[in-house]
């Protein structure tokens, strides 16, 4: 066992594992966190994606010893007190989730995409979601929720 | 009256939308009960033998562990589904790979990974078959070590779980009408096609948690089974059976779950018991959840298949008849195989209009793990041979796909192949003409063919025409006898009791919508119960596109009766507000305790159906549809690539046009993974790439745009003139590909699924590919299918 410390949504969490747990496992057994799923184990699905240090990972694929000191935010971070992240606004007006289980980890991807590109292009679009895999919807209407999130934070930005 | 837009048709924020969008919903894998132990399964290593010892490693202390075998379960070892040939857990032989033998749980989860391991297994192996012909030819030969299924007292024969024959009209005359068509006909034309088995890969595997409760005296009281599936009360069915306990100790609850597409309609029976068994044996709640592997490698998938056409045609491109045989692989239990195979059989012949048809199908058992439903069940897989064959025969008889099509279609007031005449609106012209114009095909036909010439990349266009009936087969629906309660609860909302369950198609939201929109009250105000068989009546499995129709319509119904009863009661105004419904509905409630209005199915016009015959009305209602794909094809890398894909359907009113456009594009594009991506590998019965790293699904990278396009023709069977939308988009994309490839490349392929490498062996096994164009192939030459004689007499 060794003392990992690290934060999650913005609250620092230090805990006794073992150091090759798997992130997803501390997440969802330790630290209660079940948004964050797990579809395949082995890095293949996106399910389990969560943000470190801002950049989109499989916690599936990352043993708890990594994320010692690291920033971690997972689908229970997005939301401010139960107020939607326009993304999850528009995921849930689009049809972006339909049985729900790639959403979390869909939504953290596109968190992740739009902080790199605030104007997707489809392909960027299609590009930056393919390590997230969704049976459900043929992925058109993520692409429209997407979009959506896209050109309602533009318009934010040009208001301000 | 308040005037309020309208809810159906309007396209309201999913129920559990929320939850589900901030990662709050909770799926059985992220629930967890006091003391609760962990599952795990032993399973068979071989296709087929008989156990000889089980030994236990001794550097485990098996002690710790609750440990069940065959013998252990209190009732009859059954999974029942329609025969009882599928054991709950192998007592002396074994069937397939991956077959259940041994249950253990323990407290801790990473403990059961080496406990597995540390159970040794010996078997005296047999010979086992593991495709159609390998099974048709052991009993061909009568060779009795290859018969792996004996028959059964409730129908099939060896080797084979069930067949079906299906003619047009009176056996005899239909036969002899048959005769004279190939005597007549212009043209002869025989093909035959072959789709693969395809993996379910719903994100979430399957999983339950099971609890055994004990009387006083330490038998067993009764059971509670949580999980993710789409059919409770089948569980229960499977529970009163493995425990011989009454139905309602039997208590089954639906928890959020993750994608089910059929692969969670008779699998969870299994997984339930097997939870329930260990519960039961160590006293804790138990959890078993698969890992990909283990669901890939053991659950059911969709139904491989192999399709023979012979049809007889004129000259001027008229059907005279045809034959058709439909051949399934069921893998080593009949489960559902029989259902899945009427479905194949009813929709072999399409939407065409056949002087004389006869369909013949059978459903063999190989040594592989059973295969199951999976959207579409059996359609897909006689659709695709149809679909592949038409434009065969166009070809032949040189016609355009289209010109051939047109002139054979089903249209209003004729009778489909089981003689059910189509007294609804049906208009197979009208919707080929919009897909095609939707697409551009006919633009893009020229332009390819042009470009075609000069360029390594082929580019094609090709379609698809087709049905698919909604509901259960026949006189199904009469007798599942569907129930659905509509209550007033003590707040004054009104309450929806269904055990049609949600996993992502939409049912809570639709089925709000049609007591919102008849109750004449906001969608926001309607609850949906949680399904927990001890509150929810049967109101019949969530399968065979039937929710939105069949139950949806029970909906209405009982909205209906409860506005009359509170207008009779408590003197409803007969133009409501929201708050004078609530006032009348506590009013009544106060006086009699509680408000329930209760409805069973009737059916909502005569419906006549011959099990034996196999005639008559095979459906309440069909959906209708053109689909049309564009491909690329890289001569290069012989990799086919789907570039855009126009599906069109007639699905009567449409109820949520954000919904139901999402079902259509999941449906699409897990048609387009069955034609060109998804291949399962097997080795001796055992699926050798069950991981998502080498089973290759759809990325949002590999899809092409995906346009839907409906045309709303009112039906008289679903609430707000719906009917079932589910499966049919599975149907069409495979064909409408293998069509725009055929059209790309002058090849006609016909066995999918279609890999880079098997259109690269294709290709290279001509001597030499470029010489003269591929467009120049002989349609003759084509190894796949047989033709006899393309040309009789012309
Ligand atoms: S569970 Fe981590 S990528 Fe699939
Ligand atoms: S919504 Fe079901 S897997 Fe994406």
């Amino acid at each position: 066992m060794s003392v990992i410390q690290f934060s999650v949504n913005g609250k620092r969490e230090s805990i006794d594992v073992p150091p090759m747990k798997r992130l997803l496992d501390v997440l969802r057994e330790d630290l209660h966190l079940t948004g964050t799923k797990e579809g395949c184990g082995e890095g293949e699905c996106g399910a389990c994606a969560i943000l470190f240090d801002g950049e989109l990972v499989n916690s599936c694929l990352v043993p708890a010893l990594q994320a010692n000191g690291a920033r971690l935010c997972t689908i229970e971070g997005v939301s401010t007190e139960g107020h939607l992240h326009p993304i999850q606004q528009c995921f849930l007006e689009k049809g972006g989730a339909q049985c729900g289980i790639c959403t979390p980890g869909m939504i953290l991807a596109t968190h992740h995409l739009l902080d790199k590109y605030p104007n997707p292009t489809m392909a960027q679009i299609q590009e930056g979601l393919a390590g997230n895999l969704c049976r459900c919807t043929g992925y058109m209407r993520i692409f429209e929720s997407v979009q959506q999130a896209a050109q309602q934070a533009n318009e934010l930005t040009a208001k301000s | 009256m308040s005037e309020r837009k309208p809810i159906l048709g309007g396209s309201p924020i999913r129920k559990e939308g929320r939850a589900k969008v901030l990662g709050a919903a909770k799926y059985i894998d992220d629930q967890e009960l006091p003391d609760m132990w962990f599952g795990a399964t032993v399973r068979s290593s071989i296709a087929r033998g008989t156990i000889r010892s089980i030994t236990f490693s001794p550097e485990i202390n098996w002690e710790e562990f609750a440990i069940v075998r065959a013998s252990d379960i209190p009732g009859e070892n059954t999974i029942v589904h329609l025969t009882k040939d599928h054991p709950c857990l192998a007592a002396n032989e074994v069937n397939h790979p991956e077959e259940p033998i041994l249950l253990l749980a323990h407290p801790d989860k990473t403990a059961l990974i080496a406990a597995v391991r540390g159970v040794k297994i010996e078997y005296d192996e047999l010979p086992g078959v593991f495709t159609i012909e390998e099974s048709e030819t052991a009993v061909e030969n009568n060779d009795v070590e290859r018969i792996i299924w004996p028959g059964s007292d409730q129908g099939g024969t060896a080797n084979c779980f069930k067949t079906y024959l299906m003619y047009s009209g009176d056996a005899k005359e239909t036969e002899d009408g048959l005769a004279t068509a190939f005597e007549n006909a212009d043209f002869i034309v025989e093909g035959e096609y072959h789709t693969g088995a395809q993996e379910q890969l719903y994100i979430e595997n399957n999983g339950v948690i099971a609890e055994c409760f004990r009387d006083a005296t330490g038998g067993i009281e009764s059971l509670c089974v949580r999980g993710s599936m789409q059919c409770p009360y089948y569980l229960v069915h499977a529970l009163t059976l493995v425990f011989n306990l009454p139905e309602d100790k039997c208590r089954v609850i639906q928890v959020e779950t993750g994608g089910a597409f059929g692969g969670k309609e008779d699998f969870p029976s299994l997984i339930g018991s097997h939870a329930a068994l260990l519960a039961m044996k160590c006293g804790h709640p138990v959890k078993i959840t698969y890992d990909r592997a283990e669901d890939m490698a053991a659950t059911t998938k969709r139904h491989p298949s192999r399709t023979r056409h012979r049809t007889a045609v004129s000259k001027d491109g008229k059907l005279l008849g045809g034959t058709i045989d439909v051949a399934i692989d069921g893998g080593a239990y009949a489960t559902l195989s029989p259902v899945v195979l009427s479905r194949a059989t009813i929709h072999a012949p399409g939407p065409y209009k056949w002087p004389h048809v006869r369909v013949k199908a059978k459903a063999m058992a190989t040594n592989i793990p059973p295969h199951g439903a999976f959207r579409g069940f059996g359609a897909p897989q006689s659709l695709f041979g149809l679909e592949r064959h038409m434009d065969k025969i166009a070809k032949t008889i040189g016609l355009t796909p289209e010109e051939f099509r047109r002139r054979n279609f089903l249209a209003t007031g004729d009778c489909t192949a089981t003689g059910q005449p189509l007294v609804e609106p049906v208009d197979m012209q009208g919707l080929l003409t919009r897909a095609l114009r939707e697409a551009g095909y006919h633009e893009k036909l020229a332009r390819f063919a042009e470009e075609n010439k000069t360029s390594s990349i082929k580019r094609g266009v090709g379609f698809a025409s087709f049905m698919h009936g909604t509901g259960f087969t026949g006189s199904g629906e009469r007798r599942l006898n569907s129930l659905v309660y509509l209550d007033v609860r003590e707040d004054g909302r009104p309450e929806i009791l269904v055990s049609s369950t949600e996993f992502g198609q939409g049912t809570n939201t639709i089925l709000s919508q049609v007591a919102a929109q008849t109750l004449n009250l906001p969608y926001e105000s309607i609850v949906v119960s949680p399904v927990d068989t001890s509150i929810v009546p049967n109101s019949g499995p969530t399968v065979a596109s039937r929710t939105a129709m069949i139950v949806g319509k029970l909906v209405e119904r009982a909205s209906l009766q409860m506005l009359t009863l509170l207008r009779n009661e408590e003197k409803l105004p007969e133009a409501h507000t929201p708050e004078e419904f609530k006032a009348a509905a506590l009013a009544y409630r106060a006086k009699h305790g509680s408000l329930r209005c209760s409805v069973r199915y009737e059916p909502p016009a005569k419906i006549y159906w011959d099990d034996e015959l196999y005639r008559g009305d095979a459906y309440p209602g069909y959906a209708w549809a053109v689909y049309v794909a564009e491909v690329a094809v890289d001569m290069n890398t012989y990799m086919a690539t789907c570039t855009r894909f126009d599906a069109l359907q007639e699905v009567g009113m449409v109820m949520h046009p954000v919904l139901a456009k999402g079902q259509i594009e999941g449906g699409v594009a897990q048609g387009i993974g069955y034609a060109l991506y998804e291949k399962c590998m097997w080795k001796d019965g055992r699926m050798m790439n069950n991981q998502m790293t080498n089973y290759i699904m759809p990325t949002s990278a590999d899809l092409p745009p995906i346009h839907v396009h409906f045309e709303e023709v009112p039906s008289i069977h679903g609430p707000g003139g719906a009917k079932g939308i589910g499966e049919l988009p599975m149907d069409g994309p495979a064909p409408a590909i293998l069509n725009a490839i055929e059209n790309a490349t002058g090849v006609a392929f016909n066995t999918i699924p279609l890999l880079p490498e098997d259109i690269f062996e294709r290709f290279t096994s001509f001597t030499d590919p470029e010489l003269g164009g591929t467009e120049d192939m002989d349609p003759a030459v084509d190894r796949d299918t047989r033709v006899e004689s393309a040309e009789v007499s012309a």
